[in-house]
C-alpha cells in the first residue's frame, strides 16, 4: 500500500495546478470563445453606460430647452444643432442624453423583471423538484396554464389590469419568464434527484435539507442562470413592446427606450431617427445577452467539456 | 499473400489549441483469409482508432494517418470515399459496441438488410426480402419472417446485436471486424454472440478482427492474439502462447491481476499498480515503465522496439523470464 | 426494462412499508446487542472478521421492491407493475462478504437499494442488527443509515462535481456528528484517505481532476468515514479499467479484514464476485435461485440458470475454453413486469419438465449445508436423471 501512496502523492502533486472546480473551469471554457467576448464586451459597455450616463450627459434629459422648444412645431421636430448631438425629441428635450440615460432605465427594467420571474420561479420549480409528488403535480399543471397563454398575450393582461406605471411593466414581463424557469429549475432537480451522488447523500444519512441546499439546488442553477441571460435580451423588448403598445409606464417624460421607442410611433414620419435609434439599441443589448447566454450555455454542456 | 496487412500504422489527432495527441503508432499485423485475430488493449490503448483507421471511418479532418492498410492488394489509405463506401459495403464488415446506435431506429431492420443487399449485391427488392430473412435465421433471431419488419427498439440488446451482424454478413465480407460486440450484453447473451460468431468464421472462412479489453473473450475465440497498450502494439502471440507463457510485463501483470471462475476464493489478486495516466512517452522510453515491476534505466530512456523472441512479437526490454512469475513491487 | 430503469420511477414517497412491526425495538443507535460484544463498534473487530456462522447482522425477510407502472397525464392509474425484488429471503453474517450477482435486469440493484432503504420496498422487512429497519421513520431512519453504506457503480457520477474532497468526506460525519473538532477532523480526514490510499493533497481537489480508480477511492473512503458495520458495493469495479480493478478489489479486501466490516457485493461478472465473496446469491427476475458458498457454487451448481451462467463466463486461459462444455441460453430475459408463471426461469431452461415448472414456483429450499436452491427438479439434474433438451427461444420485447 506505501509504495502506492507514494506513488499516487506524486502523480496527484504533479497535477499542474490543482483544485480547480467545475464552475470554474466552465467559466475559462466560456470565454476561450470570441463570441462570448464580444457578447461581454457589448453588455459591458452597456452596463457600464448605465451606470455613468447620469454623469456625462451632455444637458439635463428632463427638461426641456428653450432653444429646441422655439422650432418645435407639430410636423417639425429640430435635427442636430450645436449643443444638441440628436437635436431635439417631440417634447423639445435633448434626445441625445435621453438616449444615454435610457440605458439606465433600460436595465433597470431588464433586471428587475429577469431577477422577478427568476425568483418567483426558482421557488416554484424549487418546490415541486424537492417535494415531488402532488405539490409537483399542482405546481406543474399551473405553470402548463401559464405557458399555454401566449407570452406577449399573459404580459399584456396583466398591464392592463395594473395601473400604469415601470412597476407595471416590471411584473407583466417577469410573469412571461416564471413557467420557464419554474420548468427549468424542476427539470434539472428531477434529474438531480435520481443522480447518484443524490442517492450517496441520502445513503450516507445526510439530512434532506441539506441535499436540497446543498446538491441539488447547486447542481440544478447552471442553466437557470443560462437561461436568465437569454431572458435578459427578451425581457428588454417585451418591455419595449408594451411600452409600445402603449400598455407600460404613463410617465412619459421616463427617458426609457422602449418608452421612448413607443412614444415615437407617431412620428415616424417626421422624425424617424427619434425610433431607430433606441431601436437599435435595444437591439444591440439584447443581442449582447444573448451571444453571452448561448455561449455559457455551451460551455456548460457536458457533452462540450474538454 | 494476407488478406489484410497493416504496416506501421499510425494515428494522430490534432485539435486546434491542443497539443497532438497520438492514438495510434507503428502498428502492424495481418490477417489470413480465415484467421480469427485479436487486438486487446484497455481504454487508451488505441485498439479501437486501429479499427476505424482500417475502416476509413476516422474523421478527415483532425486525424492525421500514416502508414499502410492492404486488403487483397489494394491500398484502402488512398481510396476516394466512393471507393472505400463501396469496399465497406462488400468486402469489410463491421459490428460494433453498442447495437441500437449502430441501427436506424425509423427505419425495420428488414430494410436495413434488403438496402445493402440491393446496393452491394445487385438484388431486387423480392430477392432481398427473402435474403434478409435467411441471414436473420441463420443469426439466430427467432421468427425472422415476422421480425423482419419490426424496428430496433422492439428488439433486446442481444437481438440487435444479431441483426448487426446479419446486417455486415450481408455481403459475405472477407474480413469482418467486430469492436467490443459483446460488451454491453450480458454473459449469458455474450456466450451465445460469441458461438454465433465463431460458427460462421469457421463455416463461411470469413476473417474476423476482434477488439476487445476481455481476454477471456479472446482466450476462446482468437488465433493471435496482439496485446496493446498506450497505442503501440506491445506482444503478439498465437493464443496459447500468450496466455500461457505471457513475455511482457503488461500482458503478465493484466493476467495476475484478473479475478479468475477458476481460482479458489481466498487466492490473492495482483495487480498491475498506478493507471494509464501514469504512461510516459514512447519516445522518452517505454510507455509502461512506470507501472512496471521489471523496469530499469534503460526502460526510462529508451524505446524499446517490436522484436521476434521465440515464436512471438515482443517489444520489452525486461520481459518476464519463461517460468517465472512477477511479485517484486506489486502492492 | 432493468431495474437501473426502474429505480428512476417515483421512489421518494414516504409511506411506510405496509408491515406493521415492533416500532419500539428502533433504537439503532445502541451497539451494545447481546450477541455481538466482541464486534460490537464498527472499528473494533480485530482481524478475524468472521464470527460464528450464528452472528447474523442482516436478515431480509421475504423483501419485495414493485413499482407500479403509470399512465395517463392528469389523471394518473397504474396499469401494472414492475416485479423487480419479488420476495427475498436471506441472511448475512457479520464479517463476511456476501455476493449477490445477476444479469442486467434481475433485480440486483434495486434489492441492494431496498436493503438500505433507498427505495421503498412494498413488502417483506430487513432486520439489522435486531432493529427492524423497514419500520423505520424520518430522523430514526436517517441516524440509522451511518452503520449501512453504499459504494455506487460510477465513480464519478456518485460524487457530487461541486464538492472538494474535503467536503464529500466531511458531509457524513457532519450529518451524524462524528466532527468533533477543528483538529481531530482533519486528522480522521487524513487517516481516511491514507487507508483507500490517497495522500492528503487530494483533500482539496475535485472529483473530475482523479482517475477513475481514484476517484473509486474517495467513494470507499466516504463509506468508511461514517464507521458503518455494513457496505453494500454495487458494481464496485466494473467501471473500472481491467488493471485497476484488482487494486479496489484488494483495497476492499484488506479494509474488511483491518475493520471487521460486513460486504454485500453486488455484481454481474461472476469471476469478481466468486473472488470476493465467501457465500453468493444468485438472482433471477426478482428472486434468489440459488444460494452456496462460493466455492461450492463454483464446484456444484445446482440451478439449472446458475449452470448456463457459469458455463458462460469467459475464462483467460485457452486450455480451459477449449474444452468448456457451454449451456447456451437460448432468447433473452422475460419482462419484469410480467414474468413467467411458475419457475421462472422455465421459459429459457434446459431442463425445464412437463410437470411442476410452469405451473407451481418453487422455494429456495436447502438442499446441503447451507446451499439453497429454487428448482423442483434440482436433485434429479445433479443425479444425472434428467438431461439437457433443445429450448425453442420464445419472443421477448423489451418494452411490454
Amino acid at each position: 500500500m506505501s509504495i502506492l501512496s507514494t506513488r499516487k502523492a506524486e502523480k496527484i502533486d504533479s497535477l499542474a495546478e490543482g483544485g480547480t472546480s467545475l464552475a470554474m473551469d466552465a467559466l475559462r471554457r466560456t470565454f476561450r470563445s470570441p463570441v462570448a467576448i464580444l457578447g461581454l464586451v457589448i453588455v459591458g459597455l452597456f452596463v457600464i453606460l448605465a451606470i455613468i450616463s447620469p454623469f456625462i450627459a451632455p444637458k439635463d434629459p428632463y427638461r426641456p430647452y428653450p432653444e429646441l422648444k422655439a422650432e418645435l412645431t407639430p410636423s417639425n421636430i429640430p435635427g442636430p444643432m450645436p449643443g444638441f448631438l440628436l437635436g431635439s425629441d417631440q417634447n423639445g428635450y435633448d434626445f441625445f442624453s435621453r438616449l444615454l440615460v435610457g440605458a439606465q432605465q433600460t436595465l433597470f427594467v431588464g433586471v428587475f423583471a429577469t431577477l422577478i420571474g427568476v425568483a418567483v420561479g426558482m421557488i416554484i420549480g424549487g418546490l415541486a423538484g424537492a417535494f415531488g409528488g402532488w405539490v409537483d403535480s399542482v405546481l406543474m399543471r399551473l405553470t402548463d396554464i401559464m405557458l399555454s397563454i401566449p407570452s406577449l398575450l399573459l404580459a399584456i393582461s396583466i398591464a392592463a389590469l395594473l395601473p400604469g406605471s415601470q412597476w407595471t411593466v416590471i411584473i407583466a414581463v417577469a410573469m412571461i419568464g416564471v413557467p420557464v424557469f419554474a420548468r427549468l429549475l424542476r427539470g434539472a432537480m428531477i434529474a438531480q434527484r435520481s443522480s447518484d451522488h443524490v442517492l450517496a447523500a441520502t445513503a450516507l444519512g445526510v439530512k434532506r435539507k441539506t441535499i436540497v441546499f446543498r446538491h441539488m439546488l447547486p447542481n440544478s442553477i447552471g442553466p437557470v442562470i443560462v437561461q436568465a441571460t437569454l431572458t435578459l435580451a427578451t425581457a428588454i423588448i417585451d418591455a419595449a413592446a408594451l411600452s409600445f403598445l402603449g400598455l407600460g409606464d404613463s410617465d412619459w417624460r421616463r427617458a426609457e427606450w422602449g418608452l421612448m421607442l413607443g412614444n415615437a410611433q407617431e412620428l415616424l414620419s417626421v422624425k424617424p431617427s427619434l425610433a431607430f435609434f433606441p431601436a437599435i439599441a435595444i437591439i444591440i443589448v439584447a443581442l449582447g445577452f444573448t451571444l453571452l447566454g448561448e455561449s455559457m450555455r455551451e460551455s456548460l454542456d457536458p457533452k462540450n467539456r474538454r | 499473400m494476407a488478406l489484410l496487412d497493416v504496416r506501421d500504422l499510425s494515428v494522430v489527432f490534432k485539435r486546434k489549441g491542443t497539443r497532438p495527441f497520438t492514438a495510434v503508432d507503428g502498428v502492424s499485423f495481418s490477417v489470413e483469409p480465415g484467421q480469427t485475430v485479436g487486438l486487446v488493449g484497455e481504454s487508451g490503448s488505441g485498439k479501437s482508432v486501429t479499427s476505424l483507421a482500417i475502416m476509413g471511418l476516422l474523421p478527415k479532418r483532425g486525424a492525421e494517418i500514416g502508414g499502410s492498410v492492404t486488403f487483397s492488394d489494394t491500398e484502402l489509405l488512398t481510396l476516394s470515399d466512393k471507393q472505400l463506401r463501396d469496399r465497406r459495403g462488400r468486402d469489410l464488415g463491421m459490428v460494433f459496441q453498442d447495437p441500437l446506435s449502430s441501427l436506424n431506429p425509423v427505419i425495420t431492420i428488414g430494410l436495413q438488410i434488403t438496402e445493402v443487399l440491393e446496393r452491394h449485391r445487385g438484388m431486387t427488392r423480392k430477392e432481398a426480402r427473402v435474403e434478409a430473412a435467411e441471414l436473420l435465421d441463420r443469426v439466430g433471431l427467432p421468427d425472422p419472417q415476422r421480425r423482419i419488419d419490426e424496428y430496433p427498439h422492439q428488439l433486446s440488446g442481444g437481438m440487435r446485436q444479431r441483426v448487426l451482424i446479419a446486417i455486415a454478413l450481408a455481403c459475405r465480407p472477407k474480413l469482418l471486424i467486430a469492436d467490443e460486440p459483446t460488451t454491453a450484453l450480458d454473459v449469458t447473451i455474450q456466450a451465445q454472440i460469441l458461438s454465433l460468431l465463431s460458427e460462421l468464421v469457421s463455416e463461411t472462412d470469413t476473417a474476423l478482427i476482434m477488439i476487445t479489453h476481455d481476454l477471456g473473450v479472446v482466450a476462446g475465440l482468437c488465433d493471435d492474439v496482439n496485446v496493446m497498450y498506450g497505442g503501440r502494439i506491445v506482444e503478439r502471440a498465437q493464443r496459447h502462447d500468450l496466455f500461457e507463457r505471457s513475455r511482457h510485463p503488461y500482458t503478465h501483470g493484466l493476467l495476475q491481476s484478473i479475478p479468475r471462475l477458476n481460482a479458489p476464493r481466498g487466492e490473492p489478486l495482483t495487480p498491475i499498480r498506478g493507471s494509464v495516466s501514469d504512461n510516459i512517452e514512447w519516445e522518452q522510453g517505454c510507455a509502461f515503465a512506470p507501472r512496471c515491476p521489471n523496469a530499469t534505466d534503460v526502460c526510462w530512456s529508451e524505446p524499446p522496439e517490436l522484436k521476434a523472441d521465440d515464436g512471438r512479437m515482443l517489444r520489452c526490454h525486461n520481459p518476464v523470464a519463461i517460468g517465472d512469475a512477477v511479485t517484486e513491487g506489486a502492492l | 426494462m432493468t431495474d437501473e430503469t426502474a429505480t428512476t420511477t417515483d421512489v421518494t414517497g414516504t409511506g411506510s412499508a405496509a408491515t406493521d412491526m415492533d416500532v419500539a425495538g428502533a433504537d439503532v443507535t445502541g451497539t451494545d446487542v447481546a450477541g455481538a460484544a466482541g464486534t460490537g463498534g464498527g472499528r473494533s473487530a480485530d482481524g478475524d472478521g468472521a464470527a460464528g456462522a450464528d452472528d447474523v447482522l442482516v436478515t431480509v425477510e421475504g423483501l419485495e421492491v414493485h413499482f407500479p407502472i403509470k399512465r395517463g397525464i392528469v389523471l394518473e392509474r397504474t396499469v401494472g407493475y414492475v416485479y423487480a425484488v419479488d420476495g427475498i429471503d436471506l441472511t448475512i453474517r457479520r464479517g463476511e462478504t456476501y455476493g449477490l450477482v445477476g444479469e442486467s435486469g434481475c433485480g440486483k440493484t434495486t434489492m441492494g437499494r431496498g436493503l438500505l432503504r433507498l427505495v421503498e420496498p412494498t413488502g417483506g422487512r430487513v432486520v439489522f442488527d435486531d432493529t427492524d429497519v423497514s419500520t423505520l421513520k424520518g430522523e430514526t431512519l436517517r441516524k440509522s443509515r451511518r452503520r449501512m453504506q453504499m459504494i455506487f457503480q460510477d465513480p464519478l457520477s456518485s460524487l457530487d462535481p461541486r464538492q472538494s474532497v474535503e467536503s464529500i468526506l466531511v458531509e457524513g460525519m457532519r450529518a451524524h456528528g462524528l466532527d468533533s473538532g477543528k483538529e481531530s477532523t482533519r486528522a480522521r480526514l487524513v487517516e481516511l484517505l491514507d487507508s483507500v490510499g490517497l495522500p492528503e493533497s487530494a483533500l482539496h481537489k475535485y472529483p473530475h481532476e482523479f482517475s477513475g480508480g481514484q476517484r473509486q477511492r474517495i467513494g470507499i473512503a466516504r463509506a468508511l468515514a461514517v464507521e458503518p458495520d455494513l457496505i453494500v458495493a454495487d458494481e464496485p469495479v466494473s467501471a473500472l479499467d481491467v488493471s485497476v480493478q484488482a487494486q479496489v478489489l484488494n483495497l476492499l479486501e484488506e479494509l474488511q479484514q483491518r475493520l471487521g466490516l460486513t460486504y454485500l457485493v453486488i455484481a454481474h461478472d461472476l469471476a469478481v464476485v466468486r473472488h470476493i465473496s465467501d457465500r453468493i446469491g444468485v438472482m433471477y427476475l426478482g428472486s434468489l435461485v440459488e444460494e452456496a458458498s462460493s466455492d461450492e457454487m463454483y464446484a456444484e451448481p445446482m440451478h439449472p440458470y446458475t449452470k448456463a451462467l457459469l458455463s458462460a463466463v469467459p475464462v483467460p486461459d485457452p486450455t480451459v475454453e477449449d474444452e468448456r462444455e457451454q449451456i447456451l441460453l437460448t432468447g433473452d430475459l422475460p419482462s419484469p413486469a410480467n414474468p413467467p408463471t411458475g419457475c421462472r426461469f422455465h421459459t429459457r431452461c434446459p431442463w425445464k419438465q412437463d410437470t411442476l415448472c410452469d405451473t407451481d414456483r418453487p422455494e429456495l429450499r436447502e438442499v446441503g449445508d447451507g446451499h439453497r436452491v429454487a428448482c423442483h427438479y434440482a436433485e434429479d439434474i445433479a443425479a444425472g436423471r434428467i438431461t439437457r433438451h433443445e429450448v425453442e427461444p420464445e419472443l421477448v420485447h423489451p418494452d411490454t
